[in-house]
């Protein structure tokens, strides 16, 4: 194992300059896909709680789908689904074909399949505000995208980030299935240097301590940002769980 | 039910959704589907054994996880608990890919292995990809099981304690049965989601029920149509799955005062 420890080193010959690449690429996708997530799931939370019949059935089916497949033939599906509907949309309007860039499809495609687990999680922490609050915004005149942004969200919030924190665990390692489609994200980048090198463990176990890492300090941070967004919870009783 | 469905927009979703089958089924191409479909058998039986037997391994290494973070001293709990947390950190690809080529590069240098009756069968890639699955299983449910040993109400292990019951009798007939109980709702869901796990394995070599559908999409470059019918049948095995477990809630013992 010794020996094989130089060939982290992070310029040529050593592989861990490729490793970062990879890493900052897994980062961009998952903060993406993650945000995209968000935007989805906020949507569609207030489109199932809110929403006519139609749309609410509609969510209802796009939640089902997308949590009953796996992921690896959601990616497989969304990803050439997309390009092939990009592409053909760009020949109807007269242009060229386009390589749609790595990261742009995995931001897509891992954000769809986060929105459906971010809209149940989402929705799960809306109904728990008491009604009583947001009907009071709604008596004071308040318009709803204030209610939401002043009473919904900041309520729900502490409810949601145990769920929301989860989520974020798995976009960091959905990403590793982006490995699959051929994009070069830090799973692939750790598998090319080791069937470079033959240098198996060292690379995969270097990968796996930057995947925990990664973990670690977001299960931290998300516990901080829990804790702010609970700063206005009355004190819980002592032996009250 | 019946009533539910008779909503004017519920029909209209309906109908669309039955006239995309009908035109997946009717306008896609499933002219390889005859020549292909032993595989498919296969890569669906292969499928559920991988399942089912890394779901029995990965469970009963959880249980002793479990119990070990719940309970146990901190010479176990630790290294217990780093376990799961190591598991649970990481992606299943990238274990999976370390078992694979870690272990696959590292046993034929060792000559006792190789000399070994087991070669044979440590050759192929399905022990790596099970041993793979059911590490990440018990990862999992050790920290399910955590929490359901840590939530057995201790007025009943002291009970069985002033009954004069052995340890390992208050485990198995007391702690055991409650804490299954109070996860098995958990372990359904995580079931599906262990069958959602395994199209992974299809990357080392393993030809289970999704590898055949890129082997299909590699020989005659047809794309969706394999996908489509894979999906379909992970959406089948994974009603199979639901269904056997609410069975199983359904013969739990359940206290009526």
């Amino acid at each position: 194992m010794d020996s094989t420890l130089g060939l982290l080193a992070l310029s040529p010959p050593g592989w861990g300059g490729t490793l970062l690449i990879g890493l900052w690429a897994s980062i961009q996708i998952a903060v993406g896909a993650f945000g995209l997530g968000l935007l989805i799931g906020l949507g569609g939370a207030y489109g199932k709680i809110y929403g006519g019949p139609v749309l609410r059935d509609c969510l209802g089916v796009y939640t089902t789908v997308v949590r009953a497949l796996p992921e690896l033939i959601l990616i497989l599906l969304l990803y050439f689904g997309l390009t092939d509907m990009v592409n053909k949309l760009m020949l109807a309007l007269g242009y060229g074909r386009i390589q749609i860039s790595g990261v742009v499809a995995g931001v897509l495609v891992l954000g769809v399949v986060q929105g459906a687990y971010a809209t149940e999680i989402l929705r799960g922490a809306i109904l728990a505000v008491p009604p009583g609050q947001i009907e009071a915004a709604r008596a004071m005149g308040m318009p709803a995208g204030k209610i939401a942004r002043r009473i919904t969200i900041p309520t729900m919030l502490g409810l949601a980030l145990p769920g929301l924190s989860n989520l974020w665990l798995i976009a960091t390692k959905d990403t590793a299935l982006l490995a699959i489609v051929g994009f070069n994200e830090l799973t692939l980048a750790t598998r090319q240097a080791a069937g470079t090198t033959k240098a198996f463990f060292t690379f995969f176990i270097a990968a796996g301590v930057i995947y925990l890492a990664i973990s670690l300090l977001s299960t931290w941070g998300f516990a901080r940002l829990e804790a702010w967004a609970r700063r206005g919870d009355p004190p819980r009783v002592a032996g009250a769980r | 039910m019946m009533r539910a469905l008779m909503q004017p927009h519920r029909i209209v979703m309906l109908a669309v959704a039955i006239g995309l089958v009908l035109w997946i089924v009717f306008g896609g191409n499933w002219s390889w589907l005859p020549k292909y479909a032993p595989m498919i058998v296969q890569g669906v039986w292969r499928t559920i054994w991988l399942l089912a037997l890394s779901i029995l391994i990965g469970f009963a290494l959880a249980v002793p996880l479990g119990l070990a973070q719940a309970s146990g001293p901190r010479v176990l709990a630790l290294p217990a608990r780093a376990f799961c947390t190591v598991i649970r950190g990481t992606p299943l690809l990238l274990q999976i890919w370390l078992l694979y080529y870690g272990l696959g590069s590292l046993f034929p240098g060792i000559p006792w292995i190789r000399e070994s009756d087991l070669w044979p069968i440590l050759r192929q890639a399905w022990p790596y990809a099970l041993l793979a699955l059911s590490l990440s299983y018990a990862g999992y449910e050790g920290e399910v099981m955590r929490g359901a040993f840590a939530s057995v109400p201790r007025g009943q292990i002291e009970a069985a304690r002033a009954m004069g019951m052995p340890r390992w009798k208050i485990f198995s007939r007391i702690s055991l049965p409650l804490a299954l109980q109070s996860v098995l709702p958990t372990l359904g869901g995580e079931a599906v989601l262990q069958l959602k796990a395994t199209p992974l394995v299809a990357t080392i070599t393993v030809i289970e029920i999704y590898a055949v559908s890129s082997r299909v999409r590699q020989d005659t470059l047809i794309t969706y149509e394999p996908l489509f019918l894979v999906a379909a049948i992970y959406l089948v095995l994974a009603a199979l799955i639901v269904l056997a477990f609410r069975k199983m809630e359904g013969r739990q013992p359940r206290r009526t005062a």
